[in-house]
């Protein structure tokens, strides 16, 4: 199964990359290839996909004392069709299987997931019939946030991990 | 001691009573099931009319192999009283407690999904936790745990009933 | 949405066109993946216009498979994967659990663990409720209610992790007691806590007991008369909002709750705001209930029973990598005792022996009546774990509340009956 390796906190590993690609590519595309990704990046609004216990630590980050609406990530949109991020927080049943992968399609491109939790990560402390062992067997997963379920602080960490990538690694398409 | 106080009560009617645990568990026939629960519920002296939960055990190898549990509850005396039914391996039918006791509609319906056992006179027995077109009955002791080997730093750890450390 | 005929027996000069109306009722998904919710929970509803004809609940989209899980792990391990059935409620499933297991058993807590248990039970209490409150807010559009109810509960959540460790799913209550000792200073904090969390509760009756908007949706809102709750199993707040006083903490009380002065509070409209200032009441209550704890915490006590065919083997105590082995303990276990060692290593891998029999125990959590199933074969391991989950069997009340009503009414329901679908699905 595919895994996203990020790497150590090679934060400005992306950026000797960007030097090549504006080389190659001039310098007009690229000034305007990173103004779209840091647009993109300053308010990616999440789509509602909580399922479980990391559902409430997930409202928790969004509310008064951990706030998502420092990064304009407070409003978590009802409908896929507005979002462009999908956290899902919380374990996935088969049940669950063909509804997460039918939001995830309805959701316009660039799209990214983060994977909140060992329950979606890895199935959790449930290895049996009934959890999907890791929603990276359904979705392409960008950032995986391990903890059961992960503080506030932790998700948010993920997030900004999450940020760093679009800034750096994205492609004018 | 109320719980020995039940069980003589309840001993003249149905005179398998076991007291264990400060608890009493009356175990009935199949056929009896419906008229217990009716008789259980209308002596004014009990007046156990709450059904707490419906669920079943599996006991393979042993006859009969699923003993399905009625948790009642009396509103007005506060009692608490189990049932329990024996059911046979080839033959997991039992008929089903929701005309006198709405709530067991769910409770019987996850009963089903989980072990197989049909409950008769229910309106709509289907499976409730599973997805609908899951095979199989998870919960029975023959069945497999499921899961997938986890990797980790190299080694592959299979799920819990299939370790052999 | 009706469809109009378009044929030719159409006249524009008829004085009454719907007859020739045809009338279709649409069935809507309000789906697993739904901002209101409450969860995964899935609704068919079938509409006439507004009007809900008909409503079918469909759960099982977070099934875990907790109950089969159990079968396999040791009973110490229970207690990390019972806790996350419930996941707002999770030290009330902890407690419903080890209290079985240890009527099984046939011994008892000490008693400084059974007041600790019920301070930290009802301080969950009121943090379910607070969630409760800030997700029912924002799904009737008092989105400011959801920041109170959070803020709130970050205080408590700050506490639970200086006693526990963790946030949530703290697995702290275990079999024999709890696993260590309130750290200095928590009882502080819980005092404070006590002083301002009165005036926070006033704050929300200003906001919202008389807000015209929150009495206009919620009075007369989903009206569950007694018998329609006691035929379909409802107990918790909504069995108390249609006037039956039942409470197990007062009807079974456990834990010593008979020693507590508290009282159960019932209203008899039986509609969504009846529920709700039977919820707001009952977060008074339980500060009442964390005082008396408080005051009884004041004499020092064992927290686990001495029984060592029982009790965690290890002396925990706070280290600087988290709660782990005290170094005294290592150094007996490794450098002193090899009876100690090898008794570690069984109870640690091993666990518990539990005698053979089955035990239904019932707590009063946040939704209503938990009851834990649990039957034993002698071995290590639980034969059966049944969670008698109160959501679950309270879900089973909506078709009825919600059918004849507005499509928005129904937000209102579900919010009120406060499902959690982790209890429900397990």
């Amino acid at each position: 199964m595919p895994v996203e390796r990020l790497g150590g906190l090679h934060l400005g590993r992306g950026e000797d990359n960007a030097l090549e690609e504006e080389v190659r590519r001039g310098i007009l595309l690229s000034t305007l290839d990173r103004g779209v990704r840091w647009a993109r990046k300053q308010s990616m609004w999440p789509v509602t996909f909580g399922l479980a216990c990391c559902a409430i630590e997930m409202m928790a980050t969004g509310a008064g004392d951990y706030d998502l609406a420092r990064w304009g990530m407070e409003l978590f949109r009802a409908s896929p069709r507005q979002a462009d991020l999908m956290i899902v927080a919380g374990r996935v049943s088969q049940k669950m299987v063909p509804v997460l992968r039918t939001v995830y399609d309805q959701m316009p491109e660039p799209k990214w997931v983060i994977s909140m939790g060992v329950c979606a990560s890895a199935g959790g402390m449930f290895t049996n019939y009934a959890v999907v062992q890791g929603v990276d067997t359904i979705v392409p997963v960008d950032i995986y946030v391990p903890g059961c379920p992960p503080k506030p602080e932790m998700l948010m960490y993920g997030i900004l991990r999450l940020h760093e990538k679009v800034r750096t690694e994205g492609q004018f398409k | 001691m109320r719980a020995a106080e039940l069980a003589d009560r309840v001993r003249a009617a149905y005179p398998d009573v076991v007291v264990a645990r400060d608890e009493v568990t009356v175990i009935v026939d199949r056929s009896d099931l419906l008229e217990a629960l009716t008789g259980l519920r209308d002596e004014p002296a009990l007046g156990l009319d709450f059904l707490s939960s419906v669920t079943a055990t599996d006991w393979p190898g042993r006859s009969p192999r699923f003993w399905v549990a009625y948790e009642l509850y009396s509103m007005t005396h506060g009692y608490r009283l189990r049932l329990k039914v024996g059911l046979e391996e080839g033959d997991p039918r039992i008929p089903s407690v929701t005309p006198l006791h709405p709530t067991a509609d769910w409770h019987e319906r996850e009963t089903y999904d989980f072990y197989g056992i049909v409950f008769d006179g229910h309106p709509a027995l289907t499976r409730i936790l599973l997805p609908d077109d899951w095979e199989g009955y998870p919960l029975r002791k023959t069945e497999d745990l499921g899961g997938v080997n986890t990797r980790y730093r190299g080694a592959f750890i299979p799920p819990v009933d299939k370790r052999t450390t | 949405m009706s469809a109009t005929d378009t044929s030719s027996s159409f006249d524009p000069t008829d004085a009454s066109p719907s007859e020739h109306l045809r009338q279709e009722t649409m069935i809507v998904n309000m789906g697993p993946q739904h901002p209101s919710t409450h969860g995964v929970l899935r609704l068919l509803l079938e509409l006439d216009g507004e009007t809900v004809v008909s409503c079918r609940p469909i759960v099982g989209y977070l099934h875990t498979g907790i109950e089969k899980n159990c079968e396999y792990r040791t009973w110490q391990q229970g207690v990390t994967f019972v806790t996350r059935a419930d996941y707002l409620s999770p030290f009330f499933n902890e407690l419903a659990y080890c209290l079985a297991v240890e009527r099984l058993l046939g011994t008892e807590a000490p008693p400084r663990a059974q007041v600790i248990r019920v301070m930290v039970c009802e301080m969950n209490r009121i943090a379910s409720h607070l969630v409760w409150l800030a997700t029912s807010g924002l799904e009737l559009g008092a989105v400011s209610v959801m920041l109170y109810g959070f803020r709130e509960r970050e205080m408590l959540l700050d506490i639970f992790e200086a006693v526990t460790g963790l946030r949530m799913n703290h697995s702290y209550i275990r079999i024999g007691g709890v696993v260590m000792d309130l750290p200095p200073g928590a009882e502080d904090d819980v005092r404070g806590f006590l002083a301002t969390m009165p005036g926070r509760i006033k704050e929300y009756e200003d906001l919202l007991v008389q807000n015209p908007i929150w009495i206009e949706r919620n009075r007369g809102v989903g009206v569950l008369s007694v018998e329609d709750a006691l035929a379909r199993g409802v107990t918790g707040p909504a069995l108390r909002a249609a006037g039956v006083g039942r409470d197990v903490r007062r009807d079974e009380p456990y834990c010593g709750y008979e020693t507590y002065k508290f009282d159960v509070i019932t209203r008899t409209e039986a509609d969504c705001y009846a529920r709700f200032e039977v919820r707001l009441e009952e977060m008074k209550q339980s500060l009442r209930i964390i005082e008396q704890c408080l005051e009884r915490l004041r004499e020092p006590g064992p927290v686990m029973v001495e029984d060592p065919k029982v009790r965690w083997p290890a002396q925990l105590e706070v280290g600087p990598d988290g709660i782990g082995n005290s170094e005294r303990y290592i150094k007996h276990i490794m450098e002193e005792s090899m009876e100690a060692l090898i008794h570690h290593f069984k109870m640690v891998t091993e666990g518990v022996q539990v005698p053979p029999g089955e035990v239904f125990q019932v707590v009063e959590s946040p939704r209503g009546e938990l009851g834990f199933y649990v039957v034993s074969d002698g071995e290590h391991r639980p034969y059966r774990l049944r969670i008698r989950d109160p959501s679950f069997v309270n879900l089973q009340a909506v078709p009825g509340m919600v059918e004849g009503g507005l499509v928005a009414d129904v937000i209102a329901v579900i919010a009120s009956l406060d499902p959690v679908m982790g209890g429900v699905d397990r």
